[in-house]
């Protein structure tokens, strides 16, 4: 007990593991960008750039981290509501790339709320929950369904698939945790979400290609312009053509010579994949899986209900992008755009998810405070 | 602070259900593990050769092809650098959208940029869709690069005659492979667009010319444009030739025929060396190795003139006259008549209830065999004919080279006819009439022959009875080796004649032009003989009518055949024009001219020419040891 009293007021070795991982990733990640952009040949090339959004990163890193989450947790209601409104203006007055309306000009940099929302919805549905005892269908199920609809309607509209299976996913995995009168309900609707990509590459594959791209230009008109799953097919190849040791760093033709789409973004883990091959794509698996069984940990020992819940949805949306991510350039998903935590590029993502980590960490600092 | 809206209960009813998500995760990780291990170890080499294929693209280095040179080391077919655009069709998404834009930007047609793009063959070899593009094109192009996935220019030697027109028959043109000619084994390395001769020398001596092509593969990125050289194999140039020719003189040439249609053809008839063969009218072969519309192309073919046909070897017309030369060296030999055997000649010759006539109305009186060649007598040689019987002059036609290829170098020469009983049978499915013997016998009916045959012939005269195949290549140059290999002549038949007989014929030659038909080639430079040839192209025995009132085209042509210098022949020259009527006063000229221009190129640099005659500068400085 003293022993943990002590640890709390610094690191302990668990906030260094913890911490280290984090890095270890965002290194990865910021080699693997390094390796598709080195030769952009611009003043302030990508590469250079995420190590500046990783910066800030973890300025809300330690933020998240030494704040008191319950008082955190009491801006939720209200900052829900300035992303409601954030989301909406995107809609009228946002910046268009690629055929999506997701970003909101911020002098040279674009800021991207639907990446807020989800830790925003986290906050809200662990505080909603625990603030008062909820029961029934209504106060379990439905009010805080109406509450992720809005949210999620317009993140659609940008139009966002990605996001809004995340925010999908948050939902239900805090449905889950809760608890329900059937439990099996949650389950499955769990279930379902993740086994999603498998059963969806089932039901695409009977498609006809012009279905398909009609689907897809319907859900997503931002990717595949070329269509006939040009890019999917890359970036598979890219992943299969890395082998067992993979091509080395800058030797990944299928990134350095642009046959593969995004590689700096979605697609970064194809070009990790192609350059280090299945020993590293091991590694990084067990990177990712080590991050979520530590974030699992402190879901378990949380002190108290709304930690475990704050607790229970980041490692949940942590878990979901991943997979889907992955399993996305793997080519077993459509490609809806979802980036690979702390490794794809981009300020929005990369900042809120490590305030998300620092928040996490929180958790687990304050789980020791009341001794 | 710590009032939380569930239980304790509920808290650690939480944390036991993690067990859920922990035993989520790694069904899910291991199904990713699982499918990445499939992608990259199962099916690694797989994807690994797809991602090679993305990344390489191998372009064809066109060889250069060989140099062409006259005898005398003279330029005619040399290559100068050219823009081609090219097209990798792995790198085009929207073919039509391709096809607009280079319509839009190079004004191309769209139809032809299809047929190119579309052509059967490997998606891998990249498709020549125009070449000779103009600088300004290929900046046009160049600039839009990026909007022109899978489109390249790349610099190719084109292929360009200095001379234009000059020689166009003799050293041709070239184009591209067609898609029949791929399926011949010959040209089984070649792919769509190489280029090949499709005429004249080019397309004889095409392998040797065309070269080697080489192959570079280039690393190219995601929208097809070159990026790094992986691996060169260097393309190797073609032979060089030297031709027989010389190139003043085949301009000689075809000046003198000027905007008339026919042919000269001048030999060395001691080695068969072509020194010149002109046909007119002529092409410009820097023109047909562009790539032609079909409108422009149906021009050319369609042309009343025929520019493509090379009357020199493919041309076929009754020998007139010039058929006596044969004629007297058969009636000779066979003992038909000798040296002096008159016959006498009053103007027409009577077979059956039918006259032959002689060129000359009231006739030439009584005549032996020198005179009948020097006046051109054609009564004599109807009796000679008569007497000897066809199946006897075929056989000597054929002896002297007729009727067979004399086989130049060139693609496609014509063998012309020489006609007898069994051919008349086999061609015409009818008997042979004894009347058509006495045409046949002053080179009418159905004799034909080509002016080259015809200088060959007066050439085996002139050389005392041995004929030489017609050389056209002297040497070929090794481009890798830079080795120069000699092309020796080749004696290709002698005749077997009695030795008196060619020295009499050569004899009468040469009285044809000091006092017969042929006087209008003689000349104050060098001794000449020769037979003059009067071809008639409609019906024997109409109406003599003036030349002028005749319409051209039912003319006769005119034919003169000679050697020079008589005592030692080093040239033999055959000239015919097209229904350009008596060969004494239409053709005679030409040979005389082109026999003189001749001599004066063959005098030592230091000869000069003042007045007509020669006048030998004696070079104290032993230039003079000849």
């Amino acid at each position: 007990m003293i022993d943990r009293v002590i640890n709390s007021r610094g690191f302990d070795n668990f906030d260094f593991r913890f911490i280290g991982l984090i890095f270890v990733i965002l290194g990865v990640g910021v080699l693997s960008i390094y390796s598709v952009t080195h030769d952009q040949g611009v003043a302030f090339p990508f590469y250079a750039k995420q190590i500046v959004w990783i910066a800030l990163g973890a300025v809300a890193f330690l933020v998240m981290w030494l704040s008191d989450y319950h008082r955190i947790a009491r801006l939720a209601y209200p900052a829900y509501g300035i992303i409601l409104v954030l989301l909406a203006f995107v809609l009228f007055e946002g910046k268009s790339s690629r055929g999506a309306q997701r970003w909101i000009p911020m002098g040279p940099f674009a800021f991207q709320p639907s990446e807020f929302a989800k830790l925003v919805l986290i906050l809200t549905l662990a505080h909603y929950y625990s603030k008062a005892p909820r029961v029934g269908w209504l106060q379990r199920v439905v009010l805080p369904g109406l509450l992720v609809l809005p949210g999620l309607l317009l993140i659609l509209k940008q139009p966002d698939l990605g996001s809004g299976l995340s925010f999908l996913a948050v939902y239900a995995a805090m449905l889950l945790m809760v608890g329900m009168r059937s439990k099996a309900l949650g389950v499955i609707l769990l279930f379902s979400l993740m086994l999603f990509p498998f059963a969806w590459e089932m039901m695409w594959g009977s498609l006809h290609d012009y279905q398909r791209q009609r689907i897809m230009a319907f859900v997503d008109p931002a990717y595949d312009p070329g269509g006939k799953g040009y890019h999917a097919l890359q970036s598979r190849i890219a992943i299969g053509a890395g082998e067992l040791t993979g091509k080395g760093l800058y030797g990944g033709t299928q990134s350095q010579l642009k046959f593969l789409p995004e590689g700096h973004t979605d697609f970064v883990f194809s070009v990790f994949a192609e350059e280090w091959g299945f020993l590293g794509v091991l590694a990084l698996l067990i990177l990712f899986v080590t991050l979520i069984w530590l974030s699992l940990e402190i879901v378990a020992r949380a002190k108290d209900q709304l930690g475990a819940l704050l607790a229970v949805g980041i490692t949940c949306m942590l878990c979901f992008c991943v997979v889907v991510n992955i399993g996305m350039t793997a080519g077993m998903f459509p490609i809806v755009g979802i980036p690979l935590p702390l490794m794809s590029y981009g300020g929005s993502a990369t900042i809120m998810t490590m305030a998300s980590l620092g928040l996490l960490l929180n958790v687990k600092r304050r789980r020791l405070s009341f001794f | 602070m710590a009032t939380a809206g569930l239980h304790d209960s509920e808290l650690g009813e939480l944390q036991r259900r993690l067990i859920i998500l922990r035993v989520g995760l790694l069904l899910v990780v291991a199904l990713l593990g699982l499918r990445l291990w499939h992608l990259q170890i199962r099916e690694g080499p797989y994807y690994r050769d797809l991602s090679e294929n993305n990344r390489t693209r191998s372009v064809i280095m066109e060889p250069a092809r060989g140099l062409i040179y006259d005898r005398n080391g003279v330029l005619l077919a040399n290559n100068v650098p050219s823009f081609t655009l090219y097209v990798s069709l792995e790198d085009v998404k929207d073919r039509d959208l391709l096809i607009d834009q280079l319509t839009n930007l190079l004004g191309l047609d769209p139809a032809l940029v299809r047929k190119k793009l579309m052509a059967r063959g490997s998606k891998q070899v990249p498709r020549k869709v125009k070449d000779r593009l103009t600088l300004r094109e290929a900046t046009l192009v160049e600039s839009h690069r990026l909007d022109l996935p899978g489109v390249m220019v790349q610099v190719e030697s084109q292929r360009n005659y200095p001379g234009g027109v000059t020689a166009s028959h003799l050293l041709g043109y070239v184009g591209e492979v067609s898609p029949e000619q791929l399926e011949k084994p010959e040209f089984a390395d070649l792919h769509q667009g190489s280029i090949v001769g499709q005429y004249g020398v080019e397309k004889f001596f095409d392998r040797l010319v065309r070269g080697q092509a080489g192959q570079k593969s280039i690393e190219v990125d995601a929208v097809g444009h070159e990026k790094r050289t992986v691996v060169v194999e260097q393309p190797y140039a073609g032979d060089n030739l030297y031709l027989t020719i010389d190139v003043r003189l085949q301009k000689v040439a075809e000046s003198l025929l000027g905007e008339e249609s026919g042919a000269i053809v001048a030999l060395d008839p001691r080695t068969g060396d072509v020194l010149a063969m002109a046909s007119r009218p002529g092409f410009d072969p820097n023109i047909l190795s562009r790539e032609l519309t079909p409108k422009q192309w149906a021009e050319i073919v369609q042309n009343e003139g025929r520019p493509l046909n090379n009357r020199a070897s493919q041309g076929q017309y009754p020998p007139g006259s010039v058929f006596k030369v044969m004629m007297a060296a058969a009636a000779l030999e066979t003992n038909t008549v000798t040296p002096s055997t008159t016959i006498h000649c009053n103007g027409g010759y009577q077979f059956g209830r039918r006259v032959y006539h002689d060129w000359k109305a009231g006739g030439h009186g009584s005549v032996d065999l020198r005179r009948a060649l020097v006046q051109s007598c054609d009564v004599y040689f109807y009796t000679v004919g008569q007497r000897m019987g066809i199946e006897m002059m075929a056989s000597f036609a054929h002896m002297f080279g007729l009727g067979e290829e004399t086989g130049i170098e060139l693609p496609s020469e014509r063998i012309g006819i020489v006609p007898s009983s069994a051919w008349k049978q086999k061609a015409k499915n009818e008997p042979w009439l004894p009347g058509e013997t006495i045409s046949a016998s002053i080179g009418q009916g159905y004799v034909n022959v080509t002016p080259l045959q015809m200088a060959s012939l007066i050439g085996t005269v002139a050389n005392d009875g041995v004929t030489f195949r017609p050389r056209l290549v002297r040497a070929v140059m090794d481009r890798a080796t830079g080795e120069l290999q000699e092309r020796p002549a080749v004696p290709k038949r002698t005749l077997k004649l009695r030795p008196e007989i060619l020295p009499l014929i050569k004899e009468a030659l040469a009285g044809v032009v000091k006092e017969g038909t042929g006087t209008r080639a003689k000349s104050a430079l060098v001794t000449i003989a020769g037979k003059t040839g009067t071809a008639q192209t409609t019906a024997l025995g109409k109406e003599k009518k003036a030349e002028k009132d005749i319409p051209k085209k039912f003319r006769d042509h005119a034919w003169f055949v000679a050697f020079a210098p008589v005592e030692a022949p080093t040239i033999a020259v055959a000239v015919l024009g097209e229904h350009m009527g008596h060969g004494g006063s239409a053709s005679a000229p030409l040979a005389k001219e082109l026999i003189e221009t001749y001599v004066k190129l063959m005098l030592p640099p230091s000869a000069g020419v003042a007045d007509g005659a020669v006048v030998r500068e004696v070079d104290a400085g032993g230039q003079g040891a000849r």
